[in-house]
């Protein structure tokens, strides 16, 4: 039967960092475009570039299920009765939003120190410690909130939209927790030195998607249909 | 020096038992685990149809030693109407989730896919690892509620609610048994998302020079797919699972309506929405039915093209059809709700779109048959497996032309006409694709060959059985026979009970079958043939490994460069009518020669 066939590939090519994936093969995941090897592209994502957006998409879709079932069971009896959002949830919401600024900030700022052009650790690591303290901040916070709830007697059980409140407030949570342990995590390498531009990029694409959650959902438990 | 790209974080080959074989990070060692837990699961689910269809053969009954599984489910040894359904929940799950998810997907996906796409493992070790124990923790919760409580839940695998969000007043095992239900499956979830992730990103970032993809064999193809599909419908399932088990615990609503009265009892619930679990279930239930066939249709069409020695028809239009086969799976869901109750609208909108799913399921059948034309195929227990899988797939496929019309549905929705459809299409042609890709790639997986004498014995027999089996459900359902019930007492039931006779004794010898598969397994393992390293004289990468099994990175030093097609047969070159993806040489053509 027929085939392509084409020129064997340079094998010698110059190992550039650029080419080398996470498991440290250089040029293991080159790609040829259109199946032909003399054009081959030259760069392909590491595998946590990737995986940040199969994650996000995962809990987008855990999220959007919960939003169906909310619609659904609002609509299914007349015993959903608003809840008057707890005012922390607003100061929680700026803070979350500020500590995706702060990540900006030190993501700038470790490119710079990464790069040579600032050769102390404490210039970037700052700005990871202050986003650090607001994730940690907006954790306490909606546990405050949830007291509040609970000082007013709207416990999980006692209305279907408080039930809807604690579940996607606690879910977000445990979500922004694990974003917590990332940049734990990126901060430790970042002192080591072992930083990968890969893993930073990720662990903030995941805390900026936590900040937008976090939005999404303070408006569909604001928004009364 | 601070380098943000160049950091490794390979793995060198672990010495320790415990690293080695138990906590390992070694793609290949997780997917034997895999292996390992879908046939423990598998005799387990198998075991607890024995008991179900001797019951339903012989109400009365008493099977020797049934009281030590359950004292209270079968007093006497003769099986309680509510343990029969216990058991077939139980029957359900542990096959759906632990052997026809796990075994194609998980299992040889996790073997072969690195391998396949000329990687050293998979990007995310770790996660991989967890994923396999937490599936393991999964099964353990699962099995654990047959000796809890009032037993394992019997609301079948489906948990409709509101039997399962009740509580113990629905039943036995409905409540703990739910609980320890929800809980495996929600652990189970995160298994399969851990798994999904690191199928994903290997198949998309993990790939060798030269490996295009279109270059990818159509059993990588299958498990990208496939990942994709468990990404999206077990992050749906993973929620759902958490509400139920707080209507249990917590007292929600969420899924018990308001005024509901039980055995007297007036339900502390108001408001929730029955249908909505089905939604969310069948969200997830329907992509799940592709999720354990996907595979197989990967794993057979790679079988049968090593042995017909030639590509298919179109290598694209195979991957296309099994894509649109993917897609169009989470359109088609309120199939399964037909007599739901649900607005007829809704109906018609599903019914659409279940009739337009047959015809990438046709293409991918057509494809098949149309290469199998005047290919000299080579007879060996796997592409026999191959062929037996299209054999099921298409005989349960063509009664899904039926059901996917609302107004025929609703006649036979709750029978065995629906049964007898699900277990050839999804359950025994899954097993079929499980089997074909056992007897493929033990040789690579284990070094030693399987025996084929035996092989082929296992094949005719369980061939011939599970027609014996699952062909007459459809008949019992055309006449009306209910399914779910655990006796037929009704008259028109009677002239039935024959049939069931048969139908069990049939599942009793190929139950018995499948010990000479066990036994060819284990023997294989430790006294089989020691095989070469490409004995099906194979193209793609796996067979490129330079030991046989491959060694901890796969490839050994050499990194392999892909030149060609996945499938080059019907060639000649210097090994014979094959040129391998890894070989640089030049393909010459019969019209080149010319």
């Amino acid at each position: 039967m027929a085939t392509t066939v084409h020129e064997p590939p340079r094998t010698e090519t110059p190992r550039d960092p650029r080419l080398t994936n996470s498991s440290g093969n250089a040029g293991r995941n080159l790609v040829p475009a259109e199946g032909n090897l003399r054009a081959v592209r030259d760069y392909s994502p590491p595998p946590a570039s990737t995986g940040i957006w199969v994650v996000l998409a995962s809990i987008t879709m855990t999220f959007a299920a919960l939003t169906s079932a909310l619609i659904v069971r609002q609509g299914s009896a007349l015993d959903w009765h608003h809840l008057v959002l707890p005012r922390i949830l607003y100061l929680n919401t700026i803070v979350l939003l500020a500590s995706s600024i702060a990540l900006e900030l030190a993501r700038r700022r470790v490119g710079a120190f990464m790069t040579g052009r600032r050769d102390r650790v404490d210039y970037p690591s700052r700005w990871l410690y202050i986003t650090l303290f607001l994730g940690l901040f907006f954790v306490a916070g909606q546990y405050v909130a949830w007291l509040q709830l609970r000082a007013q007697g709207l416990f999980l059980a006692t209305n279907p939209n408080s039930s809807f409140f604690y579940v996607l407030t606690a879910l977000h949570a445990v979500h922004v927790s694990g974003g917590l342990g990332g940049l734990v995590r990126v901060i430790s390498r970042l002192h080591r030195s072992v930083l990968r531009k890969s893993t930073l990029d990720a662990t903030s694409h995941y805390w900026h998607f936590m900040g937008a959650l976090w939005v999404y959902l303070l408006l569909l438990l604001w928004i009364k249909i | 020096m601070h380098d943000m790209s160049a950091h490794t974080v390979q793995h060198h080959a672990p010495t320790s038992f415990i690293r080695k074989h138990v906590f390992s990070l070694d793609h290949k060692v997780i997917g034997k685990q895999y292996y390992g837990l879908a046939l423990v699961a598998v005799m387990a689910g198998m075991f607890l149809s024995w008991l179900m269809r001797i019951h339903l053969g012989w109400t009365n009954y008493a099977i020797p030693g049934l009281h030590i599984l359950s004292a209270n489910g079968a007093p006497g040894n003769v099986m309680t109407p509510e343990y029969y359904l216990q058991l077939m929940t139980m029957h359900a799950t542990i096959m759906v989730f632990f052997v026809l998810t796990t075994a194609p997907f998980t299992a040889f996906g996790n073997y072969f896919l690195p391998i396949q796409v000329g990687a050293e493992d998979m990007p995310f070790p770790h996660f991989n690892m967890m994923s396999f124990w937490v599936t393991f923790v999964g099964f353990l919760v699962l099995m654990s509620s047959f000796f809890v409580g009032e037993g394992p839940t019997l609301g079948g695998w489906t948990q409709y609610a509101p039997l399962s969000a009740v509580g113990s007043v629905g039943g036995p095992g409905e409540g703990l048994g739910v609980v320890l239900w929800a809980a495996s499956i929600g652990i189970f979830c995160i298994g399969q998302l851990l798994g999904s992730l690191n199928f994903i990103t290997t198949t998309l970032d993990m790939r060798t020079r030269g490996m295009s993809m279109w270059r990818l064999p159509l059993s990588a193809w299958s498990w990208f797919i496939t990942s994709v599909m468990g990404l999206t419908a077990f992050a749906v399932l993973m929620p759902a699972c958490i509400l139920l088990i707080l209507d249990h615990v917590a007292g929600t609503s969420f899924f018990v309506p308001g005024n509901l009265v039980i055995n007297d009892q007036l339900q502390p619930h108001s408001g929730g929405s029955t249908l909505l679990w089905q939604h969310l279930f069948w969200f997830f239930g329907h992509p799940e039915v592709y999720i354990a066939i996907i595979p197989g249709m990967g794993i057979v069409s790679h079988i049968l093209i090593t042995n017909m020695r030639k590509p298919l028809l179109s290598h694209r239009v195979m991957v296309y059809s099994m894509g649109a086969l993917a897609a169009l799976s989470y359109m088609v869901y309120g199939h399964h709700m037909f007599v739901s109750g649900m607005n007829p609208v809704s109906s018609l909108a599903f019914s659409f779109p279940t009739l337009v799913i047959t015809i990438p399921s046709t293409i991918v059948v057509l494809m098949w048959l149309g290469s199998l034309y005047g290919a000299k195929l080579r007879i060996n227990t796997a592409s026999l497996f191959a062929l037996g899988f299209i054999s099921m797939f298409i005989s349960g496929g063509v009664s899904g032309f039926f059901l996917a019309q609302p107004s025929v549905d609703i006649m036979l929705h709750a029978t065995y006409f629906v049964v007898g459809h699900f277990h050839m299409v999804m359950g025994v042609a899954a097993m079929f694709g499980i089997f074909g890709g056992t007897y493929f790639w033990f040789p690579k997986m284990f070094g030693r060959m399987m025996n084929e004498t035996l092989g082929k014995l296992h094949f005719w027999l369980t061939f011939v059985g599970a027609y014996c089996i699952f062909m007459p459900f459809h008949y019992l359902g055309l006449a009306g026979n209910v399914r779910r019930y655990q006796a037929f007492v009704a008259d028109y039931l009677q002239p039935l009970i024959p049939v069931h006779r048969f139908i069990t004794v049939a599942a009793l010898l190929t139950g018995a079958a499948q010990l000479i598969f066990l036994y060819n397994l284990i023997h294989s393992r430790f006294w089989g043939k020691p095989a070469t390293d490409n004995p099906w004289e194979a193209t793609s990468l796996e067979w490129s490994t330079p030991t046989t099994p491959p060694p901890h990175n796969n490839f050994g030093d050499k990194v392999p460069v892909v030149y060609h097609d996945p499938y080059q047969y019907g060639v000649q070159s210097s090994v014979g009518d094959y040129v391998m993806q890894a070989s640089p040489e030049k393909v010459k053509t019969a019209h080149d020669e010319a």
